[in-house]
């Protein structure tokens, strides 16, 4: 097993996820490569469809099939120092770390929790799961995570069952159900998309101000640059599959390498750019096309057929991801242009 | 949950009012005179006319629905013509067997089906699936009368192991009754075993790919606990229905098994009682019947609320 850096809890090495049927491979994830700083957080940036959370799935181990992790590395350093490859791990070894070690909550909130049971049993639950403790003591302590969450009247909320809650409500229940065991790596597949702004923000706010609390590391998977800037110190632009950028968040907001991630950025609604004093507002921009079937890649750059700074050669020659800053990365033939 | 319980209680008693009702109507609009019909063209006048007298025939309409509910009430739904005892004696004498009967096909259908539902549910499309796949289409489409021959000739004949057929003698004991079940429970629990398994495999591979299915593995637990806590129990919500169904079809007497295996039940009583006219049983089994239906419904009811938290009547 290769070597991780100490201050280093999950390194992805050329990462390749593949479904394969009979006649095609879905290439879902070709080739991913990212590390993750112990009490830091890195962002996974891209559309729908660009490998993003078969990504997250992959170091979970809960792809299932026809998906299945065909090459590469997922080294991940456990809270003993023990380092990991979940590219290989069985699936005992996965039992033991998810939930202790690498939890994760997930995009609805609505349908993530078990209806038939109380929040306080499934917080109680993954305690349960991974410590001695007593009946009592799991139950005070899921109590005492609520509170963390700052669900108001957290006593009284204990015993409710999901539907009796909000959706911003259950995904702070997913949140105190993912940090009940203290895990050293958090992985958040898009934990605010299905919520409205006003309670996205407090969310991202509460995971902020619990991560300087746990000092947990956390993985968030996002489409949405905003919040990419309130959160990551990291990011990682997907494109089919592959990384096409990867930056940290100040030098990526402030120049992007990629026409790609430069199109995401103008994406992004901005009420205070595009709402001029008189009223009148400026057409929002957007990509045009869409992200091209996983099955049926152009032979040159994925991008190259929606991109506005596309040549000749982007059809025909594959880019590289390569060093175009200080720890800067882009996959684009003009990045030196750019 | 009381307060659920008794709603769903005025309700039951609400659907009995009408099926008595019913069964009333059905008798007052048989064409011709069900006493000259019963007795037959030979019967003298005086005959008939104590026939209609002693089934509550005689006087107005509202007198006579009004007798037939108060019989009812005090537990009496008149007298057999044919068996010369009371309908609730001869239900009642012959409750046990088709009672048995049903507890014990349902307990050999529940025990086969729900494991081997939710296993092919979970390896779908393995050969394991496709084969109990074949096999539950088998069990769907076997004629119960074609099995239970098969079982007879194959098990009681052949091997001699089971008794052929009826429920043993006036004088012998709950054990040798029962033994004379295990051929008519097993052929009718292999057939309503075929229902209840598509209906596991179908319900467990729609709770398989919800999203809590996939936060209790994100847990680090078990398989068999992912499987077992969370998606079954999600996945028992239509599986209940159809499990109170099929009770409910079994209890109305599983008339063809009843009658291949000489079983003195309700099933047997009632093809009897048509094939005789014997209307005040007919009128009797209907309204039991009608009653273990609308029984077992409050009782799946019930276990939606113990089951359901978002259940509320």
């Amino acid at each position: 097993m290769s070597d991780l850096a100490p201050d280093t809890i999950l390194s992805v090495r050329d990462l390749r996820t593949w479904f394969k049927s009979r006649r095609v491979i879905a290439k879902a994830v070709d080739g991913v490569t990212f590390d993750l700083k112990r009490g830091q957080t890195l962002a996974v940036v891209g559309e729908s469809g660009s490998g993003k959370s078969v990504t997250s799935l992959s170091i979970m181990g809960l792809l299932s099939p026809p998906g299945g992790i065909e090459s590469g590395e997922v080294l991940f350093r456990d809270s003993k120092g023990v380092v990991h490859d979940l590219a290989r791990a069985s699936a005992r070894e996965f039992r033991r770390l998810r939930g202790k070690e690498i939890a994760m909550i997930f995009q609805e909130p609505m349908t993530s929790l078990n209806p038939l049971y109380t929040v306080g049993d499934q917080i109680g639950e993954m305690i349960a799961l991974h410590e001695r403790m007593s009946h009592a003591e799991a139950r005070r302590r899921a109590l005492e995570m609520l509170r963390h969450v700052e669900i108001p009247d957290a006593a009284n909320r204990l015993d409710d069952y999901p539907h009796q809650m909000s959706g911003g409500m259950r995904q702070r229940v997913m949140i105190a159900m993912a940090l009940a065991c203290n895990p050293s790596l958090l992985i958040a597949d898009e934990p605010t998309t299905a919520l409205d702004v006003t309670i996205q923000s407090q969310i991202l706010d509460l995971l902020r101000r619990l991560q300087d609390q746990f000092g947990m590391s956390i993985l968030f998977i996002t489409h949405n640059l905003g919040v990419v800037a309130e959160i990551a110190q990291d990011v990682v632009v997907m494109y089919s599959g592959r990384v096409v950028e990867h930056a940290p968040v100040v030098p990526l907001f402030r120049k992007q390498k990629h026409p790609y991630t430069q199109g995401l950025l103008a994406c992004t609604p901005n009420a205070a750019r595009d709402l001029s004093a008189s009223g009148e507002r400026k057409a929002l921009y957007s990509i045009p096309g869409s992200v091209p079937p996983i099955t049926a890649l152009p032979p040159g750059c994925a991008f190259a057929p929606r991109c506005r700074y596309a040549i000749d050669a982007c059809s025909s020659i594959p880019p590289q991801l390569e060093a175009v800053g200080d720890h800067h990365l882009s996959r684009c033939l003009r990045s030196a242009e750019l | 949950m009381l307060r659920a319980a008794l709603n769903r209680l005025i309700g039951m008693l609400t659907v009995m009012a009408i099926v008595v009702t019913i069964v009333f109507v059905i008798v007052r609009v048989t064409p011709g005179d069900p006493a000259a019909v019963m007795l037959g063209p030979d019967a003298t006048a005086a005959d008939v006319e104590a026939l209609r007298q002693r089934l509550g025939l005689d006087g107005t309409i509202l007198q006579q629905f009004v007798s037939y509910v108060g019989g009812i009430l005090r537990g009496d739904l008149g007298q057999s013509i044919f068996l010369g005892q009371p309908v609730t004696t001869a239900l009642w004498l012959r409750a046990e067997p088709t009672f048995f009967l049903t507890i014990f096909s349902l307990a050999i259908a529940t025990t086969v089906a729900l494991p081997i539902g939710i296993a092919s549910a979970y390896w779908r499309g393995s050969w394991f699936d496709q084969a109990t796949t074949t096999l539950a289409m088998f069990a769907a489409s076997v004629p119960s009368f074609w099995l239970g021959l098969v079982f007879i000739q194959t098990f009681a004949v052949g091997l001699g192991w089971f008794p052929t057929s009826g429920y043993g003698g006036p004088y012998s004991s709950l054990g040798e009754r029962l033994f004379h079940l295990a051929l008519p429970a097993t052929t009718l629990g292999i057939v309503s075993s075929a229902l209840i398994m598509r209906f596991t495999r179908a319900s467990m591979l729609d709770v398989l790919n919800d999203d809590y299915v996939r936060t209790a593995r994100s847990k680090g637990m078990s398989e068999w606990r992912v499987v077992i806590r969370h998606a079954l129990k999600n996945a028992l919500i239509p599986i209940l229905t159809v499990l109170g169904l099929t009770a409910a079809l079994l209890i109305s007497g599983a008339i063809v098994t009843e009658t291949v295996f000489a079983l003195p039940g309700i099933g047997n009583l009632i093809v009897s009682a048509v094939l005789r006219r014997d209307y005040p049983v007919i009128q009797g089994a209907l309204l039991i019947v009608a009653g273990l239906y609308v029984l077992v419904n409050f009782l799946i009811d019930m276990l939606y609320l113990l089951v359901d938290p978002r259940v509320r009547y």
